[in-house]
């Protein structure tokens, strides 16, 4: 048995501890918010928090997250349902379209700004890098991101002639 | 595109057309009343009523829209949502015929039904007391071949859902809609239909002072005949369409809670790793599997002819067990293939056809005369590699084959044909598969084809219980349906004043788009496009804008090279092209305004446009490109697009940028190789994606230039993109590109 914590909440598991901890997630504790995308820490897909810091989980073992503590994307809302301050500007900014890799996108844009409330867009550039998005939304998440951090934005303007 | 058109009653093509379908009725099903239209004997009403409206005192109106008892409207919605905002964009067009109150419309996906693939809906709506000849009016006649071509395989691609779902039957259906629920308040409230009037889901009547939710009238609207050509609005009257509305998938998409087809969850379910043959058409030996059965979890270890799979407690467990099996392949043609190879059969095919050989596609006037007179000549040849979809989500799907039925759930762009190759594959009748979708990880076409629904029913079959199987990135990167690669050459002439005169293409393949290598929106005396077929060994698919993602290569550098050729730049050298054809001209005008055309850029800088019209919509790209580096850095794009008219500015916007990234990743990086028969590349790091920190800022323009003729909004973004850039490079450079991806080539 491997003892977690996983969104604020003790769990255990009965798995291979060389098992990678987005499988445990999503079979194991059946948690799917966090996505399978390639499986060799290239897209960022299955990112979530070990102990505030962001980590590949399909390629991070879960025997790693013993003692420490795991978010995922479904614990990162206030307990009274309440979005995240990226969520939130995550839909205002209307950034996702297929969505698959919004998850991992949500959690590397929360632990930069957990770490650096005021990021530049260089800073955004290497926290985000990690992250593909095939939709390539990747403005819409650079504006998000700021939006949440209270940075005063530039719009695109879109004219209709 | 779609191979298995499965309707039944699908009237032929010429000669007459026996309507076996009749309209309106309302039936009682089980406790809730629900009230629908009815188009084909033995009423379906009933059978949709429990899939469409599972609630007490749910009112169908039609095949696409419900009210419930708290004047809740529904949008049924026959198309899957895969990130291009078709849920919100179809229900807005639903919901403004209709007078519904928006922040009151809620939206449903059409179950994977035959009800849904029946382009006799679409007649009905339009035209239900005529035969076929007669339908064949002009003002109908696109429309219905749009729709039955959309509908009649239940299929999201070509970038069909709004102008022809969308523009054809959603538009339509909400104007029926509003009309019987107008006549039914007639009716009661003795006064004519033309005194009442209707907005955010409420009828009223000015004259009485009496007003009343849609649902009062929803049971009565029922009885009422459906009309046949219900009135549509004019775009002064849109209150809905046209604006900027929120997606209504989003929500889900932020905090986890949307369920993809990787995410179906079925009590009991195991889970699948799979690997085929890696070259197309080979058969597995034999095998060696003793390693991967003594490892935990694993369950059952399958040689099922052209892929092995090994089904196991977990995911990981079974990839793990897999990755230790050593499989031994039948020899295939194309074993000995590599790319060089390939690019060298089509060649060989290019210069058999030579001047005049291939089939002709279109030919206008005279191009042998017009050549040989021409003052300048240009020739060019430029190719384009396979590309694989890489969608996010891995290809998946998890099927249960038990007690002669079979569910299957995935995210499919066409819900019909994955049920029927669920069908297909676990050997039972059509009636006995449910197909459950889910949001698709991404789309592209990929999720038209549906090997995957085939290998896990195939593969729940061999087990009887219910199976998840996932693809590796590996395998989904190698054994995709791939966009061919494929090789173009050109002649043109120019006149002595660097007029355009001539115009000469010969390419490889063809496949749909079938106009993706016509120019006729450029004024050339004389052009001759022929197309010559080659063996491309990989499986082909349709990819993001399909043949257009190439030919807007292809033709768009051409054109450059003829401007270039006339001592013209080329945003001068198109509008000269384009002279008489002011609606492309205004987009063209706009881009290159917007751009800054003609102004001064930094060192090493360069401005790229190009032009494609395509899926009827029609847009212009100028890029703006730093070559100061190693390699190019697209700084931004300025973008005017013509749909004829935008439904929601915000989501066309969206598509804009994302067929933008889509392509620019391919221009840059995109290229599948064969070695012995077999695709080399395997995962994100040697197939690259664009990443945040390459992505060019987009400023979008929208016009809005003919509200009755509407375009794609998904794929038109794309074929622009790549000689944008390309032609962007060669302004600041000088160096031409004529193969693609960009890595190929060295700027230092």
């Amino acid at each position: 048995m491997i003892k977690l914590n996983v969104n604020g909440q003790s769990r255990e598991v009965d798995v291979d501890p060389a098992t990678p901890i987005l499988w445990v997630v999503r079979e194991n504790l059946e948690m799917p918010g966090t996505k399978f995308g390639c499986g060799i820490a290239q897209c960022g897909a299955c990112t979530v928090h070990l102990d505030g810091k962001p980590i590949r989980s399909c390629s991070t073992p879960v025997s790693a997250a013993e003692g420490k503590s795991i978010t995922t994307i479904e614990g990162i809302a206030s307990e009274d349902g309440t979005l995240h301050k990226v969520q939130q500007a995550w839909i205002e900014a209307q950034v996702p379209q297929c969505g698959y890799c919004q998850s991992g996108q949500i959690m590397s844009a929360t632990a930069l700004l957990l770490k650096n409330p005021q990021p530049t867009d260089a800073q955004i550039d290497a926290a985000m890098a990690g992250n593909v998005c095939r939709c390539g939304m990747y403005n819409r998440i650079r504006t998000a991101i700021k939006a949440a951090a209270g940075i005063e934005l530039t719009t695109v303007q879109e004219t209709v002639a | 595109m779609s191979k298995n058109n499965t309707a039944t009653d699908k009237p032929g093509k010429t000669g007459k057309w026996t309507r076996r379908a009749f309209i309106g009725a309302g039936v009682v099903a089980g406790s809730a009343l629900v009230v629908g239209v009815a188009v084909r004997q033995g009423n379906p009403i009933d059978r949709l009523s429990p899939l469409l409206a599972k609630g007490e005192n749910e009112r169908l109106l039609n095949a696409w829209v419900k009210v419930d008892a708290d004047n809740i409207v529904t949008a049924v919605i026959p198309h899957v949502e895969m990130g291009q905002g078709v849920y919100t964009a179809l229900a807005q067009m639903l919901a403004d015929e209709m007078d519904a109150d928006w922040n009151k419309v809620r939206i449903l996906e059409a179950p994977a039904d035959m009800q849904y693939v029946s382009d006799s809906i679409a007649r009905d709506f339009l035209a239900p007391d005529l035969d076929v000849p007669a339908i064949f009016e002009p003002t109908v006649t696109g429309g219905i071949l749009e729709l039955a071509q959309a509908m009649g395989l239940q299929f999201t691609g070509g970038s069909y859902s709004v102008r022809a779902t969308g523009q054809r039957a959603m538009r339509t259906a909400g104007a029926a809609a509003r009309e019987m629920l107008v006549a039914a308040a007639a009716s009661e409230w003795q006064v004519p239909a033309g005194e009442i009037t209707t907005a955010n889901s409420m009828i009223l009547h000015a004259g009485s002072g009496k007003s009343e939710p849609f649902s009062k009238f929803a049971l009565a609207a029922a009885e009422q005949s459906l009309p046949a050509k219900p009135t549509l609005k004019s775009p002064e009257n849109y209150t809905i369409m046209g604006q900027p509305k929120a997606r209504h998938d989003i929500p889900a998409k932020v905090d986890g809670s949307a369920v993809f087809g990787i995410d179906a969850q079925v009590p009991g379910m195991k889970y699948a790793a799979v690997r085929a043959a890696p070259v197309v058409g080979a058969t597995i030996e034999s095998m060696d599997a003793s390693a991967a059965k003594t490892m935990p979890g694993v369950l059952q270890i399958l040689n099922m002819g052209d892929f092995v799979a090994v089904v196991a407690d977990g995911y990981w467990q079974a990839q793990q067990a897999l990755n230790s099996i050593d499989a031994k392949y039948s020899k295939s043609e194309g074993d000995s293939l590599d790319q060089d190879a390939l690019f060298a059969r089509y060649a060989t095919h290019l210069d058999e056809a030579g001047d005049d050989g291939g089939d002709m596609e279109t030919e206008t006037g005279d191009v042998a005369k017009g050549f040989a007179s021409a003052a300048i000549k240009v020739e060019a040849e430029y190719k384009v590699p396979f590309l694989a979809h890489a969608t996010m989500e891995p290809m998946n799907c998890t099927a249960w084959v038990r007690d002669g039925k079979c569910d299957v759930w995935s995210g499919h762009q066409a819900p019909v044909n994955a049920r029927q190759a669920a069908a297909d594959a676990a050997g039972l009748p059509f009636e006995d598969v449910t197909y459950h979708n889910a949001y698709l990880g991404g789309g592209f076409g990929r999720r038209s084809e549906s090997d995957n629904i085939t290998m896990a029913t195939r593969i729940a079959k061999a087990t009887g219980y219910p199976v998840k199987m996932i693809w590796s990135r590996e395998e989904d990167t190698a054994q995709d349906h791939y966009r061919p690669s494929a090789t173009s050459r050109f002649r043109g002439g120019l006149d002595k004043d660097g007029k355009a005169v001539s115009w000469d293409n010969i390419h490889t393949h063809l496949f749909d788009p079938k106009d993706a290598p016509t120019v006729p929106y450029y004024n050339i005396a004389s052009h001759k496009i022929r197309k010559v077929d080659v063996p491309t060994q990989l499986r082909f698919g349709p990819w993001r804008s399909v043949d257009h993602s190439q030919h807007g290569f292809f033709i768009e550098s051409f054109v450059d090279e003829m401007a270039d050729a006339a001592g013209k730049d080329g945003y001068t050298f198109r509008r000269e092209l384009l002279a008489g054809s002011p609606r492309h001209l205004k987009v063209l005008d706009t881009a290159a305004k917007m751009s800054g055309w003609g102004s001064a850029l930094p060192e090493k800088h360069g401005r790229g446009i190009a032009f494609v019209p395509s899926f009827g919509s029609i847009v212009a790209q100028v890029a703006e490109v730093d070559m100061s580096g190693a390699k190019p850095k697209v700084k931004k794009v300025y973008v005017a697009a013509d749909p004829g008219f935008v439904i929601n500015p915000d989501g066309f916007t969206a598509q804009m940028e994302s067929a933008i990234a889509y392509g620019l990743t391919a221009a840059l990086y995109g290229e599948i190789t064969l070695k012995d028969g077999k695709v080399q590349q395997s995962n994100f790091h040697d197939y690259p994606m664009l990443r945040i920190n390459e992505m060019p800022e987009v400023e979008v323009a929208l016009i809005n230039g003919d509200h009755k003729h509407l375009g794609g909004g998904g794929e038109p973004g794309l074929p622009p993109i790549a000689p944008a850039v390309t032609n962007a490079i060669f302004a600041a450079t000088g160096k031409r590109i004529r193969e693609l991806p960009l890595s190929k080539h060295s700027f230092a």
